[in-house]
């Protein structure tokens, strides 16, 4: 009798496992059959994806690797643990005065620049044709050649050739040239105001070409509705219809404000006097290409990453809320 | 008498415009107004660029920094005609490439459902915030291990994969409606036909966006972390060694910036009355 009871536990276990192998294997072939299905799908995605993969995805999770490691690309990477990390938040001073500045530098450039590239994109979409080419490319110019951001070199230099103290002293507002370059008192501002006039970039592009594809009779219908002015078409009309746009500009408004260094650099030196702008790409910098110490570069940016993440999070939060 | 800058319409009150002047006059010149300082400058004679004060606009304009900008790519041991060439090569392949590829793989993630789509497309996202400076070391390794180092395809491969610019497809091509597509799949329409029929006509403002943006990014690309052979370097390269060689040039490196904005700007400029053609014509039709 005993026994009877024993096979018959074992049956019925024997039985559950074999439902769960076959709930399994269902699962399986119904995943394996859905991708059959979307061959065409992959298709679509393969070249991209392959490219992708060796060139972004391969190299972002080997420097991940790298992070918790000392590499200093002579000798073969050795595995530290979370030494980097521990050394970036608790013996690396000059980095704690980077993620300060990159803060500051990112709620001020980040919201700003939307704004700007949103507000300048909706005014030149309401002009004719002609004149909207014109003012997007006077808008968009300062991005479209790589180093032309130097010309505020000339503009600010700390010399009486340069041309705001050429003109200060000219006028006698000032007795000596103000050293906007290398003060640290001004090299903050100097950095975001160029910063900002390079801001109206790809996302301002994007926005126009978003609010080109509106459909005309979305408006007219509204206008029909009782939407009398130009700002509750606006808010009722105009942005949920850029949705897709407007979170991509959310994006490259979080990655150009966190990571900005490579404007900021050559206008004022490397490191900064002071430290005094000094973002955390430019740590990375200073890590990665001159102490050749790759491990700690790549905890920066690795850091630096989860941030904008978390930054991306939460901007999609509020756009999430805005909505409704 | 108003000055008839757009259709009438409702929504539009004359003092919103004034508004809407004033801010764009402002931030027109905010935004050109340096410009327009390296444009006088490329055209200074070096009297006037140290002159004190320093002047806006030039007096006696003069050829003089472009053709000592020629004399010194003369006297390079590559000829000038080369490094262009090679600028042109990256820069159309590179640029056709990543525009074919994105808008491809945008198609499948906006409006097919399949398995792993959700992880492709937040890999996307997510190495958008990836700082590129640490991963020039490990991408190095690779380029060498499939031989590439020192040779176009290393820099015109990563540029195809571009996350930006799958991204950017993908958001546009969300907004087409799945009636059209499926109209199309009902007549027995095959995907790549819908594709290319239907879906790229209909995201016209978004690729012409995406090729300036692309074009751009390839026409500033100086090669220099992959091609050490000097007749393969690109012209943004030799351009930098010229200006780089100090003060002197200060003329000369207003010459090159303006002349490397040259072709991105015909180019957007054509771009531009292309996307104004089709809006004016045809509209979308949804």
């Amino acid at each position: 009798m005993k026994a009877t009871a024993e096979s018959k536990i074992a049956a019925k276990s024997g039985l559950r496992a074999d439902a769960e192998s076959g709930r399994l294997r269902t699962w399986f072939s119904r995943k394996f059959k859905e991708i059959r299905e979307n061959k065409i799908s992959y298709l679509f995605i393969a070249p991209f994806g392959i490219f992708f993969f060796m060139f972004t995805v391969l190299p972002v999770a080997l420097a991940m690797l790298l992070s918790f490691t000392h590499y200093n690309m002579l000798e073969p990477p050795k595995w530290i643990g979370l030494q980097n990390y521990l050394r970036l938040f608790f013996a690396d001073d000059v980095f704690l005065i980077a993620v300060k500045n990159t803060f500051i530098f990112a709620v001020i450039v980040g919201p700003l620049s939307y704004f700007m590239c949103l507000i300048f994109a909706w005014m030149i979409n309401d002009l004719k044709p002609k004149l909207r080419a014109f003012l997007t490319l006077l808008f968009y110019a300062p991005s479209i050649s790589g180093n032309v951001y130097m010309v505020w070199a000339w503009i600010f230099s700390g010399d009486t050739y340069g041309y705001i103290n050429g003109f200060l002293t000219y006028w006698g507002l000032t007795s000596e040239p103000v050293q906007f370059l290398t003060d640290p008192k001004w090299m903050m501002w100097v950095a975001i105001l160029v910063t900002l006039w390079m801001s109206l970039g790809t996302s301002f592009l994007v926005f126009i070409a978003g609010l080109q594809g509106i459909d005309p009779t979305l408006y007219e219908a509204g206008a029909v509705d009782g939407v009398r002015h130009r700002f509750q078409e606006l808010i009722y009309l105009t942005l949920p219809a850029l949705r897709p746009q407007l979170m991509f500009g959310a994006i490259m408004s979080i990655t150009g404000s966190f990571a900005a260094a490579s404007q900021i650099i050559p206008l004022v030196g490397f490191p900064s006097t002071d430290y005094a702008a000094h973002t955390i790409v430019a740590h990375l910098l200073d890590y990665g290409n001159i102490r050749f110490e790759m491990g700690y570069a790549s905890a920066i940016a690795v850091i630096l990453f989860f941030t904008m993440i978390i930054a991306q999070q939460i901007v999609q939060l509020l756009l999430r809320n805005l909505e409704s | 008498m108003r000055l008839q800058l757009r259709e009438k319409r409702i929504t539009r009150s004359t003092g919103g415009d004034l508004l809407v002047f004033l801010i764009l006059v402002a931030g027109g010149a905010f935004m050109s107004l340096p410009m327009v300082y390296t444009i006088f400058h490329a055209f200074k004679p070096m009297n006037e660029l140290f002159i004190w004060p320093p002047q806006f606009f030039v007096r006696n304009p003069t050829l003089a920094n472009f053709y000592d900008l020629f004399l010194l790519m003369e006297e390079s041991w590559v000829p000038f005609t080369r490094y262009l060439y090679n600028t042109l090569l990256i820069t159309v392949l590179g640029t056709s490439g990543h525009v074919l590829m994105a808008s491809l793989a945008a198609y499948a993630l906006a409006k097919h459902r399949f398995p792993g789509q959700r992880i492709y497309f937040n890999a996307i996202v997510f190495s958008l915030m990836f700082a590129w400076q640490v991963t020039a070391i490990p991408n190095y390794l690779t380029m060498s291990r499939i031989g590439w180092v020192d040779t176009y395809m290393a820099i015109i491969a990563p540029a195809w994969a571009m996350p930006l610019g799958l991204y950017l497809m993908k958001q546009f091509m969300e907004q087409i409606p799945d009636a059209l597509l499926e109209a199309a799949r009902i007549d027995g329409a095959s995907e790549f036909r819908i594709f290319w029929k239907i879906v790229m006509p209909n995201v016209k403002p978004a690729w012409l966006t995406l090729i300036i943006i692309s074009f751009q990014s390839m026409w500033g690309e100086t090669g220099a972390r992959f091609i050490y052979t000097e007749a393969l370097k690109p012209l943004p390269y030799a351009l930098n060694q010229i200006v780089s060689a100090g003060i002197a040039r200060a003329g000369v490196g207003a010459a090159v910036l303006v002349l490397m904005m040259v072709v991105p700007i015909a180019l957007f400029v054509f771009n531009q009355s292309k996307v104004v053609q089709t809006m004016g014509s045809a509209g979308i039709d949804k």
